[in-house]
């Protein structure tokens, strides 16, 4: 374990550049974040992930948003395990009919002022699964939706570009 | 006494059911199958039904072989299963749901899949509209002056899917656990049917992502076995490619999520950091970090060139150095060993029992490995060891996962020395001109991903199935927590890592 822990002291940091937000995201953005709301809260995020049915694909790059690489905190954001600490609901999947309540109650849990991000193709229209007995479809069909990050899934970069822009709108 | 062989080749054979023989058997043979299953004689692999019939995957252990074999149900009844082998009993409840046949002599008869918010029952056969506000769910009791219950989910507090786990427990002690799934049930089988083969292929790359490149390859091979093509040499070596760089990135982040499960972040950190190196390299080999839609009927859509090649050289020869450090780490340092080694103990008749497959099968004795038996191209021509332990605790789950890691390293360094230049992909499938079947057992991750197709004449799909390994390893989760505390629970549940998509389906 020592040797783990010298080298970390002794190595450069894996950790990269932060990419640009992405220009569409913060169009998306400029008309959801209102002034007050910014001062409130600074330029820190808390997030709850809601797998509202997706195929498990978004939670694994949400995951590597948390590695060495990306270091998702060094922005002021970090997951939390409760709704009730949450700023953000970050939402991925078609919305199973199974999941609809669970995720409207998620969002009724969590304070305002509060943002909804749709992660993934299923989140932003169904994706593949649309127009089946099991889905509802899109996110936005269900809670108001403030930012769609699209992909199949997005990869760590495309959420980092959708969330920094989020922060950096909101000084 | 007929053995269960016999009973397998017994009755009617159906034409164009590939590569494992159907056989329409009568009410008796059904019940003779149930009961040798039932004594140890042979695995059930799989139960599914298309709407008409119910068709059972066995694996007879004195022949090893396999075979599929069906019951017809004009009466829109089948002799339970579940009955006599339980590992069938959940999947009885969600044929129920979806086809609305009813297993004779089930002792479970609540809903499984259907939560009663579809707004429609029997969405597989004749549909009909239905209240969607919830049904009710009588959950099983455990009673006694001391015992609590606690709640969880289906929101989980992690970035994970979501399932409700209801405990009861003792203090800190759990005496039962209970999971209700079905949460992500997204019709996945229902929306493939009457449709064309590159959406159902889509559609079934989309089951579980984790494990995207096995279902991918699990629905390609059965429809190839359907339309009995075989497919370039370097498509094979390039879908067992992908398949082990799916396997490696998965195992290395599992170990990590384990021990964080633990708080040894030490661990958790490093292995993420492979990870995204075999993603990384995944990317710039095949053009997509998890491989999706790489894999198709007739082949694989992206060749491997000079610059992935050497990625893929780079990426190992790193990891190869790593992991032994890993592995130093991980069983030198007392304190990760305190929770995990006796933990979540799986006995290994329970492991045989319901034919559980992949880490949690080889950490209980039971060695079965689909690359293995029955086994598909091109890995009877490269030598790879299976990780095995009997143990059947956390530990062994990690143990085997670093012999399983170390297993894919060679498998790849093998790839990539054999593989022939040549074409990747048969460009336009043969129609099949008749109904035909297909079926595969493809060994993903978690372990033996079934796939069973039926295309029409004109080539689009009828009906499909696909069974995720998770069926028969989620009901023993419940059986390893018994007896262990609440705080060990997220150990025990990630040293499994089921899947709730490729569930649910």
């Amino acid at each position: 374990m020592r040797k783990f822990l010298f080298q970390g002291l002794l190595r450069w940091p894996l950790t990269e550049l932060a990419p640009a937000a992405d220009d569409a995201a913060v169009a998306e953005l400029a008309a959801a974040l209102a002034k007050a709301s910014r001062r409130r809260l600074g330029r820190s995020l808390s997030i709850r992930e809601v797998d509202a049915g997706s195929c498990n694909g978004c939670e694994l790059e949400i995951h590597a948003l948390g590695n060495a690489f990306y270091d998702l905190e060094r922005f002021g954001l970090r997951f939390v395990a409760s709704p009730r600490h949450a700023d953000v609901l970050l939402v991925t999947g078609p919305v199973t009919k199974n999941m609809r309540e669970a995720l409207e109650r998620t969002y009724a849990a969590t304070p305002d002022p509060k943002w909804v991000v749709a992660v993934g193709d299923c989140a932003f229209d169904g994706g593949v699964f649309a127009g089946g007995y099991a889905c509802v479809g899109a996110v936005s069909d269900v809670i108001p939706v403030d930012l769609h990050i699209r992909g199949c899934p997005p990869d760590p970069v495309a959420l980092l570009q959708g969330l920094i822009a989020l922060v950096e709108r909101r000084r | 006494m007929i053995s269960l062989r016999a009973t397998m080749r017994g009755g009617r054979r159906i034409e164009r059911s590939r590569p494992w023989p159907r056989h329409v058997i009568n009410q008796t043979g059904w019940l003779r199958a149930i009961r040798e299953i039932s004594k140890g004689h042979g695995d059930m692999l799989g139960l599914w039904s298309d709407g008409a019939d119910v068709h059972m995957l066995m694996l007879d252990h004195e022949s090893s072989d396999i075979g599929i074999v069906t019951l017809e149900c004009p009466n829109g009844r089948f002799p339970s299963v579940g009955h006599m082998h339980p590992p069938a009993s959940r999947l009885e409840r969600a044929i129920r749901d979806i086809y609305g046949l009813g297993a004779d002599g089930s002792s479970d008869l609540r809903k499984w899949l259907d939560h009663g918010r579809w707004g429609v029952r029997r969405p597989g056969a004749k549909p009909e509209p239905s209240e969607a506000s919830g049904d009710a769910y009588a959950f099983l009791v455990a009673e006694g002056a001391p015992l609590h219950q606690i709640p969880v989910g289906p929101v989980h507090a992690g970035i994970i899917e979501p399932g409700h786990f209801r405990f009861s427990a003792n203090g800190e002690v759990v005496v039962r656990l209970e999971e209700r799934l079905g949460y992500v049930h997204k019709g996945i089988e229902q929306l493939m049917v009457d449709g064309p083969l590159d959406r159902a292929a889509r559609l079934a790359g989309r089951v579980s992502g984790d494990s995207t490149v096995a279902y991918a390859l699990a629905f390609a091979n059965a429809v190839e076995s359907a339309l009995e093509i075989e497919i370039p040499q370097r498509a094979l070596y390039l879908r067992a490619l992908m398949a082990e760089l799916e396997r490696l990135a998965n195992h290395i982040g599992d170990i990590g999520a384990i021990c964080n499960d633990a708080s040894f972040s030490l661990m958790h950190t490093h292995c993420a950091i492979l990870r995204e190196r075999v993603l990384r390299a995944s990317q710039l080999c095949f053009g997509h970090r998890l491989m999706m839609d790489r894999i198709v009927p007739g082949g694989v859509a992206s060749d491997l060139t000079m610059e992935g090649a050497v990625a893929l050289h780079a990426l190992l020869s790193g990891a190869k150095k790593i992991i032994p450090r890993f592995i130093e780490l991980y069983g030198d340092t007392t304190s990760i060993q305190d929770r995990t080694v006796g933990t979540g103990r799986l006995r290994s008749e329970l492991a045989k029992q319901y034919g559980c497959g992949g880490v949690i099968g080889r950490s209980s004795g039971r060695s079965f490995d689909a690359r293995r038996h029955p086994g598909y191209a091109p890995y009877p021509e490269l030598s790879f060891k299976v990780g095995s332990a009997h143990a059947g605790d956390v530990d062994a789950r990690v143990w085997v996962r670093f012999d399983e890691i170390r297993a894919s390293f060679g498998l790849i360094e093998q790839i990539l020395d054999k593989m022939q230049e040549g074409s990747i992909r048969i460009e336009s499938l043969p129609a099949p001109s008749e109904t035909c079947e297909g079926a595969a057992l493809i060994e993903g991750f978690r372990g033996d991903i079934f796939a069973w197709v039926r295309l029409d004449a004109a080539g689009a799909v009828q009906r499909c199935h696909l069974r995720d390994p998770s069926w028969f390893q989620w009901p023993l989760l419940e059986a390893v927590i018994e007896g262990n505390i609440v705080a060990d629970f997220p150990l025990c549940n990630k040293s499994f890592n089921c899947s709730y998509s490729g569930h649910d389906l």
